[in-house]
């Protein structure tokens, strides 16, 4: 085959294979979105939705007592308390609940901090619904603060049978540098 | 006569074969070349689960390298002037695909069944959360059968003394050991049996009830493991992990575990000591317990300097020296030898402050150490190592602080 | 046509001193460069190992504090997978594969040539840390946070260098990616008339393979670091609970490339050990066209068996099985490659010269390492097994006694073609033998203190592992310094001190590569040979 037909071929493979080694480049960031559909999908992770649910419950589910416990964790960096009102609660699902968490800085300085949620087992994160929670939004406490912050949610009256057990936990990250940075 | 000696080869081999399982099976044994039993159900069955896929590996591979070595001899140009010309054999090929593939459904059946009974750790009666941090582990008791309120946390860090780890023999070498300072002379105490798998305050559990361990991280990745119990979870910041044991009655006793992440610089030696006891002894640790965590704190004023250089060195040891340095030199935290800091009598009120609410990196030692400890820590770091600053902080200072 | 290149050297000297090699488009002095840039920091990587290793003799922490420790393992491995094992290769497929299909070189020569040398300064940057931390910067200098970087520790607590790491890693994962850009159009478009797919000798062929696998991969890595660099610098919380992310998609995002990475780092093994035995056998090898159908269906399944290294992480039960299955599968293509092996060997008429000891020490070694693998695989031991030293002997085994052998393999089977002398014998079987053993006291008693419990990463240890972690290092300094006999068989053959090697240096060999003479001449296949 003469050289310029030649030089076309090799051209033409290494245009498609540069487009496919950029296409991989680009993959590697869209496994972000699909890792989080994945997630909320399957409730993988234990993450619950970051939004609060508009419909109620279709119906409170009588014959069945889930355990639905509580526990907080304080992020690297977060020096205040950081409390469940309860440990943990029975409750049927459908049926709706508040529970109380508390939030306090010790700091001089004012602080702006978010709570993560994580749900174990995984799979009931997608059937634990919230109408209102302090996660949903970053949450700011003055010098010296300290906080009442209500969580209202209700499992889905759908959650399988084997789930008896489900643990929800917070973290509390103070997220004040970040926050700062973002509005500079 | 030949078969005589491979006959009399075999039953040796299977007879030694046969003890060693005997040997490794008793629970008190710790094996140095194989898995533990372990205490558990579920870790006996994945020691049972271990030993069966091993058998089938040491046999498949025994057979293939059985097949080159005979090979070798016996197709060696020497041996075996005229080499065939074969190079395919559909039935064959077709048989040492098939065969592998039903060997590893054989080992898939078991394996599934294991997986997921570990898999459900509902129905427990004591949860425990248990905290990774840089480099410690704190735990939590949650919720014991009906009691919902414990209220007992605490931290649990490496006990083995400093001098036993630090055997330097290169001071202030080539290579970079902390400082000349880290130095502790040339006397290597003996190691402890339990060198670098002591904590000081040990994980409490107890026998013949189900505990559900709920596991998540105050900074980075983290991983407990305890191999006596089975089962391995990664403690991950932001999220919650569980995972479960029962130990029976009848195996009371300490267990020890490891880290099993990479978490920075002391990885090696942040261990977890789980101490299993009747459910009686454990009922009346916890109420104990519960007993000194509702309880104010002890207030009573050090007597002289003297005892609370004593506590400090010791609570210092455990708590500060990983991050600032064992002779208060510093390292990722400040230092405090010769530091303004640490001597300036403007600076005490800060020092008892961050200290008790933290600062940046440094955490809130308030909730972990008691008002006395902190006390003492202060007074040590503020008299030790040159440091001459007379300062004597009692623990009421730092109640009044808090 | 005339199939004879000889008489090229008359009108194409190669260019002399400096120049010829900064700016080389030539694939034999490119495979060199590769060759003896992969033995240099095949070398450092070792050095890192003996810093360890010396620690590790003894419980205690006796000449390094912890954080150091942290730095040399994590440096150690960077080094010898994107040091020293992945430049090897690629050297070997610069050198050998314009030679086995009969083209004149490579289809893009100069994008060869920036291939190779971008990589002395994606190591000089990441080098420089580890030399700065050695030699008094004290406070944690060198990237420290494993070789796979998990995040958060890497994100939020890694060292100033670690950016540097990430600049190092863009630039290796592109001198990759052109590497296999090049192998896949020289492959595709330049093999002489009548050399059809299925008649590619297999080390061609596993080649090929390999680069699609890293075109797939290598971006994933470096979108990987690009979101960790983002994650640093520029407020973004990919990996950030904090923000919403989560550290686990890390270990998604890295292994969905660390596991194909790991099956680059064996591919073109089985291309060599499948060119050395037969020749060796005097045998043609046994079932080619299943070999090449095992070696494409490792390379599909080592896309969907990467959470296998993520057993521990908190998956749901779902994902722990499907992930365990698969990854059990994969051992199905790779015992077909290992039997085809054994059954080349079988009624042949075998002569053990030093090529062939590599290759057969390859196969009952990393068959080795395979069955610790199969083990690994079953995800409720692997409980036990996990971030334990079991997986280090695990990996040890495959990439050690598996990929560097076959490297060693290939060099003693082609230094005659690159040299023009055969390489010296009683250096030679030293070498061998020194490393055979000692590569064993090694990382086989690694298994055991695994097994008994002692994790991986760890600077000092408890008691009960104390004998064995002896041995073990004694090993590793044995085996250290068994390389250097190595280089004393690379030094005399570039001297060309030694036996003068035919065209066809070994006996039974065959292959378009030994129709030219010993040395390869610079310009060979000017004119494609014609190949029934």
């Amino acid at each position: 085959m003469s050289d310029n037909s030649l030089k076309q071929r090799n051209q033409r493979t290494l245009r498609k294979l540069l487009i496919w080694a950029v296409a991989m480049f680009g993959f590697a960031f869209a496994m972000v979105p699909f890792y989080d559909v994945i997630c909320d999908i399957t409730g993988l992770n234990g993450k619950t939705s970051t939004t609060a649910s508009t419909e109620g419950p279709s119906q409170v589910v009588e014959d069945r007592t889930v355990t639905v416990e509580f526990i907080t964790q304080r992020g690297e960096g977060v020096n205040g308390d950081f409390t469940a009102a309860t440990r943990r609660v029975e409750v049927h699902p459908g049926e709706i609940t508040l529970v109380n968490f508390f939030a306090s800085n010790p700091k001089s300085s004012d602080i702006i901090t978010q709570s993560i949620p994580s749900v174990s087992p995984g799979e009931a994160a997608r059937y634990l619904h919230k109408t209102q929670c302090f996660c949903f939004d970053q949450q700011s406490l003055a010098a010296g603060e300290r906080k009442e912050m209500p969580m209202i949610f209700y499992l889905d009256p759908e959650l399988p049978r084997h789930i008896n057990t489900l643990t929800l936990s917070y973290t509390i990250f103070d997220v004040t540098e970040r926050v700062a940075a973002t509005n500079n | 006569m030949q078969s005589t000696l491979f006959h009399r080869a075999a039953v040796g081999l299977i007879s030694l074969m046969f003890s060693g399982m005997a040997v490794a099976s008793d629970w008190t044994e710790r094996s140095n070349e194989n898995l533990r039993p372990g205490v558990t159900g579920v870790s006996q069955e994945v020691y049972d689960l271990h030993t069966t896929i091993l058998w089938i590996v040491t046999i498949i591979g025994l057979l293939v390298f059985g097949l080159i070595l005979v090979s070798m001899v016996r197709h060696r140009r020497s041996k075996n002037p005229n080499p065939s010309t074969f190079h395919e054999n559909v039935f064959l090929e077709v048989l040492w695909t098939v065969v592998p593939f039903v060997i590893l459904i054989a080992m898939a059946v078991p394996a599934t069944r294991v997986l997921i009974e570990l898999d459900d750790s509902s129905k427990a009666e004591l949860t425990v959360k248990v905290t990774g941090h840089r480099w410690k582990w704190e735990y939590e008791y949650l919720t014991y059968q009906d009691d919902n309120n414990i209220g007992v946390s605490y931290m649990s860090n490496l006990a083995t003394p400093v001098e036993q780890i630090n055997n330097p023999v290169l001071a202030g070498g080539l290579f970079p050991y902390g400082t000349a300072q880290e130095a502790v002379g040339s006397e290597f105490p003996e190691k402890d049996k339990n060198y670098n798998l002591e904590a000081d305050k040990p994980l409490v559990l107890p026998s013949g009830q189900k505990v559900r361990f709920l596991i998540t991280s105050a900074d980075v990745i983290h991983s407990f493991w305890i191999p006596d119990l089975g089962g391995k979870k990664d403690a991950i910041p932001g999220f919650v992990n569980e995972t479960w044991a029962v130990v029976p009655e009848g195996k009371e006793g300490t267990y020890y575990g490891q880290c099993a992440e990479l978490c920075g610089k002391n990885h090696a030696f942040m261990p977890i000591e789980a101490e299993v006891v009747s459910q009686e002894e454990f009922q009346t640790w916890l109420a104990q317990k519960k007993e000194e965590a509702a309880a104010a704190p002890d207030l009573t004023p050090f007597a002289d300097l003297d005892e609370a250089m004593t506590l400090g060195e010791q609570t210092y040891k455990g708590a500060c020296a990983v991050c600032h340095g064992n002779n208060g030199q510093g390292g990722v935290g400040l230092p405090f030898a010769g530091s303004d800091f640490a001597t300036n009598e403007e600076h005490l009120d800060e020092h008892i402050d961050v200290l008790v609410n933290g600062r940046a990196a440094m955490p809130a030692f308030g909730a972990q150490l008691s008002p006395k400890e902190i006390a003492a820590v202060v007074t040590y770091e503020r008299n030790a190592w040159g440091n001459e600053s007379g300062d004597l902080i009692q623990p009421q200072d730092v109640q009044d602080h808090e | 046509m005339s199939t004879a290149a000889a008489h090229d050297d008359h009108h194409h000297h190669a260019p002399k001193g400096l120049k010829r090699w900064l700016f080389s488009t030539n694939h034999k002095d490119i495979g060199t460069l590769y060759l003896w840039f992969s033995f240099a920091m095949f070398m450092v990587g070792g050095l890192l190992a003996m810093v360890i290793r010396t620690e590790l003799l003894e419980p205690g922490m006796q000449f390094v504090d912890p954080e150091f420790f942290n730095q040399m393992t994590t440096v150690h491995g960077l080094a010898m997978v994107f040091g020293a094992v992945m430049p090897g290769f690629v050297g070997l497929a610069n050198w050998m594969i314009p030679l086995m299909i009969g083209a004149p070189d490579m289809a893009l020569p100069r994008m060869n040539n920036w291939s190779f040398w971008i990589l002395p300064f994606a190591f000089l940057i990441l080098l420089s840390s580890v030399f700065m931390s050695a030699f008094g910067a004290g406070h944690p200098s060198a990237p420290n946070f494993g070789w796979t970087f998990y995040a958060p520790l890497s994100t939020e607590y890694g060292p100033a260098s670690t950016d540097l790491f990430i600049l190092s890693v863009h630039m290796m994962g592109i001198s990759s990616i052109m590497g296999a850009i090049n192998v896949i159009v020289t492959v595709f478009n330049l093999r002489a008339p009548g050399m059809t797919l299925m008649k590619m000798p297999l080390f061609v062929w596993t080649w090929l393979i390999t680069a699609f696998l890293l075109i797939a991969v290598m971006p994933v890595l470096a979108g990987a670091v690009t979101m960790m660099l983002t994650d640093r610098h520029f407020g973004t919380s990919f990996f950030n609970a904090a923000g919403g992310g989560d550290p686990v998609l890390f270990q998604h995002v890295f292994w969905f490339f660390g596991h194909p990475e790991v099956y680059i780092m064996i591919l073109p093994a089985f291309g060599i050990v499948s060119a050395i035995i037969p020749t060796f056998a005097r045998k043609p090898l046994f079932g080619y066209a299943s070999m090449v159908y095992a070696t494409a269906s490792i390379a599909l399944l080592s896309f969907v068996v990467w959470a296998h290294h993520m057993f521990t992480v908190g998956m749901p039960l779902a994902g722990t099985l499907f992930f365990m299955y698969m990854t059990m599968l994969i051992s199905v293509p790779t015992g077909v490659t290992v039997f085809n092996w054994v059954a080349t060997m079988w009624r042949g008429s075998m002569t053990f010269e030093l090529p062939m000891k590599w290759a057969i020490a390859f196969v009952i070694l990393f068959t080795c390492g395979g069955l610790s693998g199969l083990m690994l695989a079953i995800t409720p031991v692997d409980f036990q097994y996990h971030d334990t030293y079991f997986v280090v002997a695990h990996f040890h085994y495959v990439l050690v006694t598996g990929a560097v052998f076959s490297m060693f393999a290939a060099a003693y089977y082609w230094l005659p073609k690159w040299s023009g002398v055969m390489p010296n014998k009683l250096l030679g079987e030293l070498h061998f033998w020194s490393s055979l053993i000692s590569v064993n006291l090694l990382f086989f008693p690694m298994h055991f203190v695994g097994l008994a419990g002692m994790p991986r990463r760890y600077a000092d240890y408890a008691l009960q592992f104390a004998d064995y972690n002896f041995w073990i290092s004694i090993g590793g300094f044995w085996f250290g310094l068994s390389q250097l006999l190595f280089l004393a068989v690379c030094i005399l053959c570039a001297l060309k001190k030694g036996e003068k090697a035919p065209a066809r240096s070994w006996e039974g060999a065959e292959g378009l590569e030994w129709e030219v003479p010993s040395p390869a001449p610079f310009h060979t296949y000017d004119t494609p040979p014609v190949v029934k």
